[in-house]
């Protein structure tokens, strides 16, 4: 069975035409004064789905979030929750729950009151308070830190509290704004994990906001990539990287090398592509292109192969020079300059400790690769 | 950290003993300075009213018995001591009129600092959320009043608030009230007067407490199911109470021992300590009476701010 990307994934309603949307922005608006943050943006969520907001900052990916929270109303447009239009309900009357990027917690209560704060606004009674709030601790391992504040917590004890805490309500939406941007870069990859095992075991909906796309890749079941208050796509992470919509969701995630050129013509099941400084490539999925129209054609540098004679069965082979090397340990990454003037990156991922064909710099070099190991991009 | 103690160490290592020494003294003499200054400008003129406080009126210059002098050495100074009487203090039990100065004052000032901080949180918390650009002019507006006498301030109220006065003429144009209002020369007036003299002192601390306040802690109360006027008083108003303290201290200790605005706007039937004390000092020229009243009214303020200071000092190491 073949697949996008290297992982089978069985939970897909976006694929299923039957499935309820869960989350629905519909054609929603968000303007501050002059300057729009969300331009005329339509999205849905479903339920159980792990689903982040990736972009710049700028791009209105947080306003996106304070408008499902309640803290912004859309300047037009809905926004529908299991198909309750949520305009005019307040923040403190919606069924979803935030995890703040700088936590929020309550500086003047212990882990503990923290954890308690929703529960007691929801005139929960006490035992079971007791009863929740000690599972919430149990969840995020911090039982022994009940009665601390959250001055005397480090940081990544403060952000399973804020966790707990946003948690602990049993919200049907759980919004995370840049939940590890505040951790270092080894916590960040751990809680990474944590978080999805928790989105599994407690079964909520995830809407993460993040700008860090390793993060986004990771975690999410589906990514919306954001740019200017508008969505530039919204897919797996494996379509995201490997088949991306546009040349900007292309450059956005991952390094990417990009040839402009013509479609020269539709063969059987194959497109010629013509590129502006002469190469000629051979692609087998560049059908959507118009025959003379121009495209871009996008290949990832793990897909192209470097070697210092002409591969004897390639269909597409590029004669160029080492421009640089560098070896990074676990793969080598060669930048080739090709005889037609385009630079081109590519890397080796180095799954043997010997190299049978060492490259160096201004070596004479061949980049091959498959006709399906790139895209084409016509927008 | 280390950086600096490998730097330092050597340095104190190879130093002789009289540079280590003069170091010594010179970093000490930076914290003998404000010492010095609350040495000479306050212990001292406490030690010298606490004496008078002890002495007997006299009609001489000054008007009461010398006592504890060297003038007669060393057994002249204990013969005084010997001497040393606390009728004065006897004498301010035995008359009602210095014990209900003394509660009426700290009533007074009470009242006046629950207005002030009922008029003053609106004010510092408004500022606060205030967009970043306007905040400092909006602290300047506090401050503004500063620049004027806080005599001719006072005698304006007059003005204000006195029969004939621009409020009763405003009230009675505007049909209001068919009598003028009698608001001058009674408590409200000194009222009024307190709350507008100290409000600065009000809101300037709370400001400080209310501007450093994370925004987001209250949209995280909302968040989690709590109404807006319960996020205030959960969260935003236990976070400002540092500033509470403060700004109510501050209006509180010179609202008691206030001279000016009672004898202004409260007229001659008012009973405050400040008055009292003036009245002894400067009517009656009981300079040992008067000063006993100045000493036992730093008592009656001093003492319970400590304590509070010292439960504070306890709450704070135990993590707030």
């Amino acid at each position: 069975m073949k697949s996008l990307g290297s992982i089978r994934r069985d939970f897909s309603p976006w694929n299923d035409p039957n499935a309820k949307p869960y989350i629905q922005f519909d054609k929603v608006t968000k303007k501050f004064g002059d300057f729009t943050a969300v331009n005329n943006l339509s999205l849905t969520i479903f339920e159980r789905e792990f689903f982040a907001l990736l972009g710049a900052s700028g791009c209105g990916k947080s306003t996106l979030l304070r408008m499902l929270a309640g803290f912004e109303e859309p300047s037009a447009g809905r926004i529908l929750l299991d198909g309750q239009d949520l305009r005019g309900i307040p923040p403190y009357k919606r069924p979803v729950n935030m995890m703040f990027q700088s936590y929020a917690l309550f500086p003047h209560m212990t882990v503990e009151k923290n954890i308690a704060f929703g529960l007691k606004q929801e005139g929960m009674p006490g035992p079971d308070i007791e009863k929740r709030v000690a599972e919430m601790l149990k969840l995020v391992k911090l039982e022994q830190f009940a009665k601390r504040k959250p001055h005397q917590l480090s940081g990544g004890q403060r952000q399973r509290v804020a966790l707990a805490r946003s948690v602990a309500k049993r919200p049907k939406v759980l919004l995370l704004d840049e939940p590890l941007g505040a951790l270092d870069k080894k916590l960040r990859e751990e809680t990474q994990f944590e978080l999805m095992d928790l989105q599994q075991e407690l079964g909520l909906t995830f809407v993460v906001v993040t700008h860090d796309q390793e993060e986004a890749m990771t975690m999410a079941d589906r990514i919306a990539i954001m740019d200017k208050g508008e969505v530039m796509q919204v897919a797996t992470p494996a379509e995201i990287y490997e088949a991306p919509a546009s040349r900007f969701v292309a450059h956005f995630v991952g390094n990417v090398n990009m040839f402009e050129g013509k479609v020269a013509e539709h063969m059987t099941s194959t497109t010629r592509i013509t590129g502006a400084t002469g190469a000629q490539i051979v692609v087998d999925n560049g059908s959507n292109a118009a025959a003379g129209s121009d495209i871009v054609f996008a290949i990832r540098p793990e897909k192209i192969k470097v070697s210092s004679k002409k591969p004897a069965d390639a269909v597409n082979a590029l004669e160029g020079e080492v421009y640089d090397v560098a070896y990074l340990g676990d793969m080598t990454v060669y930048h080739i300059k090709l005889d037609d003037g385009q630079m081109v990156r590519a890397s080796a991922l180095n799954a043997s400790r010997i190299t049978e064909d060492p490259l160096t710099w201004n070596d004479r070099a061949w980049v091959s690769f498959r006709p399906d190991a790139g895209v084409v991009l016509t927008r | 950290m280390t950086d600096i103690a490998a730097t330092a160490a050597p340095s104190t290592e190879t130093a002789t003993l009289p540079a280590r020494l003069a170091t010594g003294f010179v970093n000490r003499l930076v914290i003998i300075v404000p010492y010095l200054w609350l040495l000479f400008f306050f212990l001292v003129p406490f030690i010298i009213v606490f004496k008078i406080s002890l002495s007997q009126t006299a009609i001489s210059m000054p008007p009461y018995t010398p006592v504890l002098g060297f003038k007669d050495g060393i057994s002249g100074f204990f013969a005084g001591v010997r001497e040393l009487n606390f009728d004065n203090y006897t004498w301010l039990t035995q008359d009602a009129l210095y014990f209900n100065a003394y509660v009426t004052s700290l009533v007074i000032a009470g009242i006046s600092t629950i207005l002030t901080l009922i008029v003053g949180y609106p004010i510092a918390y408004g500022m606060a959320r205030a967009p970043a650009t306007i905040r400092p002019t909006l602290l300047m507006l506090v401050i503004l009043p500063f620049w004027t006498s806080f005599l001719i301030r006072v005698y304006a109220w007059i003005g204000i608030l006195k029969p004939e006065g621009l409020l009763n003429q405003v009230l009675l144009a505007t049909g209001l009230i068919s009598q003028p209002l009698v608001i001058l020369n009674t408590y409200t007036a000194i009222f009024i007067g307190i709350v507008y003299s100290y409000l600065p002192f009000m809101v300037l601390p709370l400001y400080s407490s209310l501007e450093k306040m994370d925004y987001s802690l209250i949209e995280a109360a909302q968040d989690l199911g709590c109404p807006p006027t319960g996020a205030f008083w959960k969260i935003t108003f236990p976070l400002s109470l540092p500033g509470v303290v403060a700004g109510c201290l501050l209006v509180f200790i010179p609202a008691v021992g206030e001279f000016v605005i009672p004898d202004l706007l409260g007229g001659s039937q008012t009973l405050m300590i400040g008055k009292t004390l003036w009245n002894e000092f400067f009517s009656n020229r009981d300079w040992p009476v008067s000063s006993a009243v100045a000493v036992i009214l730093l008592l009656v303020l001093t003492i319970p701010i400590m304590f509070f200071q010292q439960a504070q000092a306890k709450a704070q190491e135990q993590g707030r």
